[in-house]
């Protein structure tokens, strides 16, 4: 029997009951108040600095691990020939695709007016943003001259006249990942206004005052104020729309244009798209329910919200699953003897587990979301969340490595091991990802103040 | 030290500024003499080892070539110039680049452009003629001598004589990294401290004067395998001046069985040559005759070989054509066996069996051997047959490691069948003085123990570590009062010895020598020695009357008393150009071999180990050398190391797999060894090859292998039975295999070998390797190109009527030239010639074995290396492929577009560029080529800081730093520099102008190149050939370098099953 916020019990479970995208009895003011208090209060939670501390020494294994990349050379990685591409890229496209449900989140639910979106958009965007800061991280990093390839990869007018190579899916890449981190950034900026706007006015200490102030940009909460917000809004939603889906596209393009058995794959961008969003809604699952627990956010985050994530999750890897098995099948069907055998090595080569693990991840666990008891868990929801973002890295393990390590000539054939620079560097994403994560929740309002409040029966005044 | 009368001394202009402490030093030196004061370099001078540093760094860059008088003179100049500059460096420690014109530009050289000296490589088998390239005075790049007999190559069909050009072997063309290493040793030592060489010549003149009394009865000489005439005539002088020194020589491989069975056979000591040009059957009894130079002859053997195996060139085409057929039984898994027409594995012991039981079949008499199973006897008598009607046509060649008997009882067959004279000339041997030197040493060690040995000299040679283990040489050693050690590295003997004076490279030395055929060669040096190095016969020289004399003098003065008479200044001159002496080789003796009557060995079943000379390092003596120690060995595809090799079924039943140590334990000697797999070993005996695990050796040869002379003894020192393998639990040695070998064609070998969880063997269906037996190419000349693994139509496009044009038909796109390449699988050996002279020309970095064991290896030129049993179900004798694989050039190149910044892109030539310094290495582009051919610099591997490797860059090669994508250009260098000269005469580049370096260094000619528009070139003419063939042609790569298929020759009558079709692998 769960107690509303006024101390009226409440049965959850009773026929028919939904439960509510924000729970009963809050007013206009105690949402503000609550959302807004996490950041203002003088005393840091010393959970959230525990956390924050470990985060931060988790990120300081990537600084260690890329400033002695920038000393040595890639050779400290496991990559060679014929695997030249290693975690750096399975990184870049697992961050990437995490990247994904912020915007899918924030635009597409938006423009379809999913209103249970609103609780979780905002740190979904954020989600999305460090994520894509963690991935734009390897492309760079991993190329072999990176002091170089940080701007000639970009089209800049020069007295050479030498331009980027525009047929290179790497070049898509670069402006594929930009112009969504951009956009991103603006739409999840452009939506932080009024509430920056709202903690300025509530804040004590001047120089809270002075930095949400200028965040703010002379926000007055005025009509005119509102009605051009709402149309830049609608519109970087509808920007954000199509790059939700072009993003990843144009990853798998990086793998598709190829002639490489094993990512020459018609089927690649939409099955990257569906594992991106599938990664994605993952991670926000993962990162939503530690948080409203720690936070004491269930009121807001509510077990809909999850429920409903989790009902996504189960669309998508239905899709990915689909696009496993298109792969098998073209194998075979295409009668293609070096596809054909790409997948027989993938499923009973050397890296075979991990092509079964990450069938059971992403597949065969996630079945079990069909269940209302398990989608209405949240332990277990939380363990399957994280189950499936080991898969989908684990997929992307499977798509770059064992495509390469053995495709065309028998006798270049090699194997891929991965060091432990590799493994720093990977967990010192995660390191910076939750290190950006805690100090964003730690400083800007991880739930939408005002759109929270238009949830709110208040809001709904017909006039 | 300072009065060293010196021929080739140069005269130092000292300056009068503060020099700092070391040219303090130098000028006290100066000022306490009088007149002018000569030494031969300032090391010897002030005996300052940062001076000597500082040498280091200053002579290859002006180092000249002493018969020219006007860059003598330019040298002269130069050096002296430097030297003051380098001592003004020494005093403002300012980052030092002298630039220094010629003050007189030598007379032919033009700065850029290479020139090219002929001299030789000496090697205990005979000297490899070579034409070295020159850049600016430092040697570079190594090729072989165009007119040399043992170095030409296969005679060039249309080509105009000016466009010959020889060949080498691996040897030979890593032996110009061995000149510049810094780990060589550059002072003479005494007990490890750095003396003088005039100190040297004092103490040793001290001894020797002491033994002069008595005959020089306790002076020994121990050299290597002497093939210099004025050497010889120099050491013999010394013993005629002193009758009771003894002399004796030693090559851990040495010829004695070889020696012992032509004593058996003629009573005298012979070389063998085999002329297998004129031979129609080729028997090898375990003779490894195709796996490079530690077979005496290789080069033409290899070439002669092979020449009858050119199907276009040997016979003609279609009816005409006519091949070789090759027989090896052998006892290990080589490229000879790989290349057989039809091959009998068995173990070492069993081949002298086997010799016996052929001899007696033909009739040599003698004791008949027994041969164990069915399929061998079949082998026997098909081979008797064969023999017995190609008459004067067949020659069967004995191997070195085959016991004497064999070698008599090959030389008694050849006389039986009449082929001696026509495929087997008998010749004076290469060596001047032919030995047995295994019996040289043992009495050698004999006298050390007797204490009759109070002065050893040695030269060239590293017995402490080579010599058999039942002699125990160190011991011996230990006894000898005054030891001196000649060598180009410290190594384990100078370690124990008193003296060791550092010896001269061969680029760097006057010496002479003589080739296989016993052809002489002048060896000519191509720059002043840069470590001080003194040559061998300086150091004989010191025990003459006149100890001073130069190897210069020693050498002319040999040839003056040979050619007396005014004529001898052209004659020298001619003999420097040519790189030989015309008319000096051998004359065929007329020997007629006794029947053998010798008993052969006892049959034994016990556990054989078989000892070889490494197929790169030799016997150790080039484990300093990084191009030899990372290219990978034929067959076993092993790099910096060697292994117990054996069979997959000797392997189950020790119970051990690749990788796992055991312990070969043989007459009380044990050593610890990986075991390595190697398909078609024979079962029952265990392969290992010495030279590896040497204690003294530079930071290169460090911690590689396992030292296989411990139980190599002086009796058993080719084979023995009864080694016994334990085991070691748990401990594993990595072993750097370059490829591996579970792609080997038979289910049943997928089954035993890969196991069932390995998706193996794929290149069977991928069609990589396309081979058909004589027979079925008669019937189906086109068999390379049928099948489903051809090209795509060019009518295959999206893009209608402008769709894929090739760069050859389109005139929008057409240079004057479009490249292209054609290999001939045929032909190719596997050698690896091709690749060290790619990784010299092309300054491809060595980059260690753990780099290689992560799959990092930066050879442009791989040798692929397939297996295939088209007879049997065998696994233990299958055929070896070897696929040269150099970029592919493809005129639909993957590569091209994938690359963000287009660092990589097409020339107008056709050629697949790869722009350096545009690369910002995301690896795309190898990911996607399909050849695998593109190697990136994931570290830093070149040397940017050694500074004496900077001089053995080719100057018109990148070096390539970190982080970039490299691969072969199929030699843009070479075409460019040829163009540029086409281009100033207008006209277009010649067919055969343009050599690539593999194809310059190939034996045997298997490697084409050229313009593929002109259709009288012989590229076109490779191509135009049905057998050509593309690698994954369904990918529509188009690819400029393409394959001709391999035609095998077996015996029908052994073949167990007929071959199913024209595929076989």
């Amino acid at each position: 029997m769960a107690t509303l916020p006024d101390n009226r019990p409440v049965d959850l479970t009773r026929p028919g009951y939904s439960t509510p995208v924000i729970a009963p009895g809050y007013n206009l003011e105690q949402v503000t108040a609550k959302i807004a208090n996490v950041i203002l209060t003088t005393k840091i939670k010393l959970g959230w600095f525990g956390v924050f501390i470990i985060a931060f020494g988790i990120m300081n294994l990537l600084l260690g691990a890329v400033g002695y990349l920038f000393v040595k050379g890639t050779g400290i990685w496991g990559i060679n020939i014929p695997v030249g591409w290693g975690f750096a890229i399975v990184n870049f496209v697992w961050w990437i695709g995490i990247g994904h449900a912020g915007t899918l989140i924030s635009a597409i639910l938006l423009l379809l007016k999913q209103s249970w979106r609103t609780s979780i958009n905002r740190f979904a965007e954020a989600m999305t943003l460090f994520a894509v800061a963690c991935a734009g991280l390897f492309p760079l990093i991993h190329t072999g001259r990176p002091w170089l390839a940080a701007y000639w990869l970009f089209p800049y007018p020069n007295t050479m006249k030498v331009w980027p190579q525009f047929r290179s899916p790497l070049i898509w890449d670069v402006f594929a990942v930009s112009t969504y981190a951009i956009v991103s950034l603006l739409f999840w900026y452009t939506g932080l206004i009024p509430d920056v706007a709202a903690l300025r006015d509530r804040a004590k200490n001047p120089i809270a005052k002075l930095f949400y102030g200028i965040l703010s940009m002379g926000w007055r909460g005025s009509a005119r104020h509102w009605h051009r917000y709402e149309t830049a809004y609608l519109l970087l939603a509808g920007l954000s729309t199509p790059l939700v889906l072009s993003v990843h596209t144009v990853v798998s393009w990086d793998f598709a244009v190829s002639v490489v058995p094993g990512w020459h794959a018609t089927i690649f961008p939409p099955y990257f798209v569906a594992g991106a969003i599938y990664s994605g809604f993952a991670m926000v699952l993962t990162l939503a329910i530690p948080i409203r627990e720690a936070f004491n956010m269930k009121d807001f985050i509510t077990d809909r919200h999850l429920n409903n994530m989790a009902k996504v999750m189960l669309g998508t890897g239905m899709i990915v699953a689909y696009g496993y098995a298109t792969e098998a099948f073209f194998g075979w069907y295409s009668a293609n003897k070096f596809e054909f055998f790409m997948i027989q090595n993938r499923m009973f080569g050397p890296y075979g587990p991990m092509y079964w693990f990450l069938i059971l991840c992403n597949i065969a666990i996630p079945q079990s979301l069909w269940f209302k008891k398990v989608r209405s868990n949240v332990p277990v929801l939380f363990l399957i969340s994280l189950v499936v973002n080991v898969g989908m890295w684990l997929e992307r393990f499977v798509i770059v490595i064992t495509s390469l390590h053995r495709d065309f000539l028998p006798s270049s054939w090699g194997m891929y091991h991965p060091t432990k620079w590799d493994w720093m560097t990977f967990f010192g994403t995660m390191g910076l990802f939750m290190t950006l994560f805690f100090l964003f929740i730690r400083v800007l309002p991880m739930i939408a103040i005002f759109e929270m409040r238009t949830l709110l029966p208040q809001a709904k005044v017909k006039h | 030290m300072a009065q060293d009368s010196e021929n080739d001394l140069v005269r130092i202009q000292t300056t009068k500024k503060d020099l700092g402490l070391t040219a303090e030093h130098a000028r006290e030196k100066l000022s306490g003499a009088r007149g002018p004061q000569y030494w031969r370099s300032l090391q010897e001078l002030t005996e300052d080892p940062e001076f000597d540093a500082m040498m280091e760094r200053e002579f290859p860059r002006h180092a000249s070539e002493w018969t020219d008088p006007v860059s003598r003179r330019g040298f002269l100049k130069l050096m002296s110039a430097s030297m003051a500059l380098a001592g003004l460096s020494a005093c403002t420690k300012q980052p030092f680049e002298p630039i220094v014109p010629y003050v007189q530009q030598p007379e032919e050289l033009i700065p850029g452009k290479p020139i090219y000296f002929a001299t030789a490589r000496p090697t205990p088998n005979g000297a490899y003629p070579l034409l070295v390239r020159s850049h600016e005075f430092r040697p570079v790049k190594i090729e072989g001598n165009p007119d040399h007999p043992a170095s030409k190559s296969i005679p060039q069909g249309s080509y105009p004589a000016e466009l010959r050009w020889g060949v080498t072997d691996a040897q030979s063309q890593a032996s110009v990294l061995d000149l510049y290493n810094p780990e060589r040793s550059q002072n003479v030592t005494f007990r490890g401290d750095t003396r003088t060489w005039g100190t040297f010549v004092g103490a040793i003149r001290d001894a020797f004067g002491a033994e002069r009394g008595r005959g020089g009865a306790g002076l020994r000489i121990l050299t290597d395998t002497v093939t210099s005439p004025t050497l010889a005539a120099q050491i013999k002088s010394v013993l005629q001046a002193n009758p009771q020194a003894k002399w004796y020589q030693w090559d851990a491989m040495n010829r004695d069985n070889a020696r012992t069975g032509a004593k058996l056979a003629f009573g005298q000591y012979v070389d063998a040559q085999y002329r297998l040009a004129e031979a129609d059957v080729v028997v090898s009894l375990d003779a490894d005759f195709l796996s490079g130079s530690h077979f005496p002859g290789f080069l033409a053997m290899s070439r002669d070989f092979i020449s009858k195996r050119k199907l276009d060139l040997a016979g003609g085409e279609g009816e005409a054509a006519k091949m070789n057929r090759l027989y090896v039984i052998e006892s290990q898994a080589s490229t000879t066996g790989g290349k057989a027409d039809d091959r009998l594995p068995m173990r070492a012991c069993d081949v002298e069996q086997f010799a016996g039981a052929l001899a007696n079949a033909l009739g040599v008499g003698g004791s008949n051997g027994t041969v164990k199973d069915d399929h061998a006897k079949t082998f026997l008598n098909a081979l008797v047959k064969d023999l017995q009607a190609t008459r004067g046509r067949s020659v069967i060649i004995p191997g070195e490691q085959q016991s004497p008997t064999v070698h008599a009882l090959a030389a008694a067959m050849n006389s039986t069948l009449g082929n001696a004279g026509k495929t087997v000339l008998y010749t004076e041997p290469v060596e001047i003085v032919p030995t047995e030197q295994a019996a040289g040493l043992k009495e050698l060690v004999a006298d050390m123990n007797a204490g009759k040995v109070t002065l050893l000299v040695m030269i060239g040679v590293n017995p402490v570590f080579d010599a058999p283990s039942d002699l125990k040489f160190a011991d011996a050693f230990e006894k000898v009062a005054l030891r001196a050690h000649v060598g180009i590295y410290h190594d384990e003997t100078s370690r124990l010895s008193h003296w060791h004076v550092p010896m001269t490279h061969y680029l760097e030395s006057w010496s002479d020598t003589r080739a296989y055929d016993g052809t002489v060669s002048i060896v000519q040096p191509l720059i002043e020695p840069l470590y001080n190095g003194r040559s061998a016969h300086e150091v004989v020289a010191v025990f003459s009357e006149n100890p001073g004399v130069t190897a210069y003098d020693a050498v002319q003065s040999y040839w003056k008393a040979q050619n007396k008479g005014a004529t001898f200044e052209p004659f020298w001159n001619r003999a420097l150009h040519d790189g030989f002496m015309p008319n000096t080789a051998s004359p065929a003796r007329p020997a007629s071999a006794r029947p053998a009557a010798s008993a052969l060995a006892p049959v034994n079943d016990e556990l054989e180990i078989v000892f070889r000379p490494d197929p790169t390092i030799h016997d150790g003596r080039y484990i300093n050398n990084g191009w030899l120690q990372e290219l990978s060995k034929p067959i076993t595809k092993l790099t910096w190391d060697n292994a117990a090799i054996m069979s997959f079924n000797t392997a189950k039943q020790l119970g051990v797999k690749d990788e796992d140590v055991v312990t070969l334990e043989l007459n009380g000697a044990k050593v610890d060894a990986p075991v390595l797999v190697v398909p078609g070993h024979p079962d029952k005996t265990i392969t290992a090859h010495y030279g590896y695990g040497r204690t003294t050796v530079g930071s290169v040869g460090t911690g590689t292998g396992f030292n296989a002379f411990l139980l190599r003894t002086a009796e058993r020192s080719n084979y023995a039975a009864g080694v016994k393998v334990t085991a070691k639990s748990g401990e594993r040695w990595r072993l750097a295999l370059t490829q591996h070998h579970h792609l080997i064609e038979t289910k049943k070998w997928k089954e035993d070998v890969v196991g069932s969880s390995q998706v193996g063997n794929e290149a069977a269906s991928r069609d990589l390797v396309r081979s058909a037996t004589f027979e079925e190419w008669r019937r189906t000349p086109g068999f390379a190109n049928e099948g489903e693994h051809q090209a795509p139509s060019r009518d295959l496009t999206l893009y209608g009527e402008d769709g894929y044009k090739s760069w050859v038909d389109d005139p929008a796109k057409n240079a004057a030239h479009q490249w292209g390449m054609a290999i001939d699988m045929n032909s190719c050996i596997g050698c690896n010639a091709c690749v060290v002279a790619c990784q010299s020309e092309n300054n491809i970095p060595v980059v260690g074995k753990e780099q290689v064991l992560a799959g990092r290896e930066m050879l442009w030129l791989r040798i692929d290396t397939y297996f295939t049993t088209p007879n049997t179900n065998d696994v233990s004798n299958p055929r070896a492929f070897f696929q040269p694989i150099p970029c592919m050039q493809c005129e639909n190149a993957p590569c091209e577009p994938v690359c963000p910044v287009g660092a990589t892109v097409h020339s107008p030539e056709g050629l697949n560029n790869m722009v350096y310094n545009r690369c910002v290495g995301t690896r795309y582009c190898s990911n996607n080529c399909p050849y695998k051919v593109r190697r990136f610099n994931f570290l830093l591997f070149a040397d940017f800081d050694t500074e004496s490797y900077k001089s053995r860059n080719n100057p018109d090669v990148t070096v390539r730093s970190r982080g970039v994508m490299e691969k072969c250009t199929y030699c843009v260098q070479r075409i460019t520099s040829a163009r540029i000269h086409a281009e100033k005469e207008t006209r277009k580049v010649r067919d055969g102008e343009i050599v690539t370096a593999c194809q310059q260094t190939c034996p045997t000619d298997a490697i084409t190149f050229g313009d593929i528009t002109d259709k009288n070139s012989r590229v076109t003419r490779m191509k135009s050939n049905e057998r050509n063939y593309t690698l994954l042609a369904e990918l529509n790569t188009r690819p400029r370098t393409s394959y001709v298929a391999e035609i095998r020759n077996p015996n029908p009558e052994i073949a167990v099953t007929p071959e199913d079709h024209g595929h076989t692998s």
